[in-house]
């Protein structure tokens, strides 16, 4: 029985809830912890949960954002696109409406910006296009930074979150990997540093390729980076995995990754890093 | 060359229980073999067979993924899955023979890299990655050749080479068809029509410009004619090599890369059925 409700509590409950609906005010609940946060105080925390510290995905563009100094970001190969190559069914269609969806041609966005006055060319992938994975155009915009970064003689910095490999794109996925693992393997030999940074999550062909090949490896908290994905590993030795196995911290304590890295310490963090290999005047 | 298979049909074939191993192919086509052991690092793979001898009169590396005969043989090298300790005394051979100005032939036959927990904590992805840059940027001639099954980034850590050839029922892949139907169709019992679409056929890559040379088994699979696969390997592998000794170090890693940098050249559809 709810009839002893006061209807005018319930009307003024309503009239709150439309009010911070014009205000835009959406309240997300944490997935991690539970807390109801608005949005906007989770946007001033870059996204990152007050409470429990949990770390939202990020769009590629918004992350660039967290980066660059205002206003220095300049995109690279903005219009390349990719296509169907194998003529794998339903493929195409996939790609338009993820296109419509996420208004990205790619899943990585690449281009040069400075950070703290640093000139750098960045390279940020995004987990809403086909959950970040690399096909052809995704390893093609990568080689093609990390060439201008090469030629150019500045530092290169990725921001990887990927499935892996794109399998409707098939063994030429495969081979983005190599591609990309060569043209960050040139840079290396140019004596120019590469920064990797991984976030969630970050596996497959992305993880056996660049994204392992950074001079300094950083990772955001709780960030699941492995090779292979964790129901494979489960289906393969017959037992649940520990917590915590393929998380940041994890990769940290076995040696793969330097630091876990706050999303909040992560610009800073890595504007000292740049300034470490800058290029002194003598040359 | 046997034009009538299906794709699933040629999956069956390489990894037919009978079908040549990497062991067997070095013994075949390799003087004085001298199988070489460990990563220096973490232990030695059985998966990862590798070692030094003369292939025609002129010392070279030879690394292969071995699969076992038996179950015995089998527990021991994983099926032919390496560890990451596996790749890394890869490139600790690779090295070497960049050291030595040796000539690096590869044998691929994988299902993929291992997928167990203590691969994860070892590293499995950043060892296969170090493999691929590793064989990308060596200066000394490099051939691959895919025997049986080229899984996934477990076979493109010892495939990154100058020459890529591949039998006529051997398969080089994104991921098993049956991973790959799990995945895209979220049912594995539809394998063979992904094996159908996935492009993973000798011939199929070799329209892809992914394979130079597609290598004959007669009509029943190579393990049916087995003395004639050997030579006709032995045959190709020289003529590859005597090819790109032509090359200058710096050339090859040159061309390598151009090769890297143009596979999936998405300007231009690659496919028209």
């Amino acid at each position: 029985m709810t009839s002893w409700i006061n209807p005018f509590q319930k009307k003024r409950e309503i009239m709150n809830h439309l009010k911070e609906r014009g205000r835009g005010e959406q309240i997300l609940p944490c997935p991690a912890c539970g807390a109801d946060v608005r949005r906007s105080e989770l946007a001033a925390e870059m996204y990152v949960c007050p409470v429990c510290g949990y770390h939202h995905s990020l769009r590629a563009e918004y992350r660039i954002k967290t980066i660059a100094d205002p206003g220095t970001f300049k995109e690279l190969c903005r219009s390349l696109k990719g296509i169907n190559p194998l003529s794998f069914p339903g493929y195409d269609r996939k790609l338009e409406e993820t296109r419509e969806k996420t208004g990205m041609s790619e899943a990585v966005i690449c281009g040069t910006c400075r950070i703290d006055g640093i000139k750098t060319v960045i390279c940020v992938m995004d987990g809403r296009f086909l959950m970040g994975s690399m096909g052809t155009a995704v390893g093609e915009k990568i080689t093609r930074a990390c060439e201008y970064a090469t030629k150019k003689r500045l530092p290169l910095i990725i921001f990887s979150v990927s499935g892996g490999a794109r399998m409707q794109e098939g063994i030429l996925s495969l081979f983005q990997m190599a591609k990309t693992a060569a043209a960050v393997q040139r840079h290396s030999e140019s004596g120019l540093l590469y920064l990797s940074v991984l976030t969630h999550p970050t596996t497959g062909g992305v993880t056996a390729s660049f994204a392992s090949l950074g001079d300094i490896i950083l990772a955001e908290p709780q960030a699941l980076i492995g090779f292979a994905g964790p129901r494979v590993i489960e289906q393969t030795i017959g037992q649940t995995l520990p917590q915590g196995f393929q998380r940041a911290e994890f990769q940290k304590e076995h040696g793969f990754v330097d630091a876990v890295t706050d999303r909040r310490q992560l610009r800073q963090q890595i504007s000292l890093i740049l300034q470490l290999h800058e290029r002194r005047s003598g040359k | 060359m046997n034009e009538t298979l299906t794709a699933a049909q040629r999956v069956a074939l390489a990894r037919h229980p009978e079908r040549p191993t990497a062991g067997e192919y070095i013994r075949a086509m390799i003087d004085s073999f001298l199988p070489l052991s460990g990563d220096r690092l973490h232990g030695e793979d059985g998966a990862i067979l590798g070692g030094i001898g003369f292939f025609h009169g002129r010392p070279v590396t030879v690394i292969g993924q071995q699969k076992g005969r038996t179950l015995e043989q089998n527990l021991e090298c994983r099926f032919g899955m390496p560890q990451p300790w596996g790749y890394r005394k890869a490139v600790r051979l690779m090295e070497q023979a960049e050291k030595f100005g040796r000539p690096v032939i590869t044998f691929i036959d994988t299902p993929g890299a291992y997928p167990g927990m203590e691969a994860e904590e070892e590293g499995q992805g950043e060892a296969i990655a170090r493999s691929i840059a590793c064989m990308s940027s060596l200066t000394v001639p490099t051939v691959a050749v895919f025997i049986g099954e080229g899984g996934s980034g477990g076979a493109l850590a010892l495939g990154t080479a100058d020459r890529i050839l591949m039998l006529e029922n051997s398969i080089f892949s994104i991921l098993s068809p049956e991973g790959f139907a799990s995945i895209l169709w979220k049912d594995a019992s539809l394998h063979d029509k992904a094996a159908e679409v996935m492009k993973l056929t000798a011939a199929d890559l070799q329209k892809l410009g992914i394979c130079d040379i597609v290598i004959s088994e007669g009509k029943d699979g190579a393990h049916k004619n087995r003395e004639l696969v050997f030579r006709c390997v032995e045959m190709e592998v020289e003529r590859s090599l005597t090819e790109l000794e032509k090359l200058s170090g710096p050339n090859l890693k040159k061309q390598r890369y151009k090769r890297l940098r143009n596979v999936g050249n998405f300007k231009e559809k690659l496919w028209q059925e």
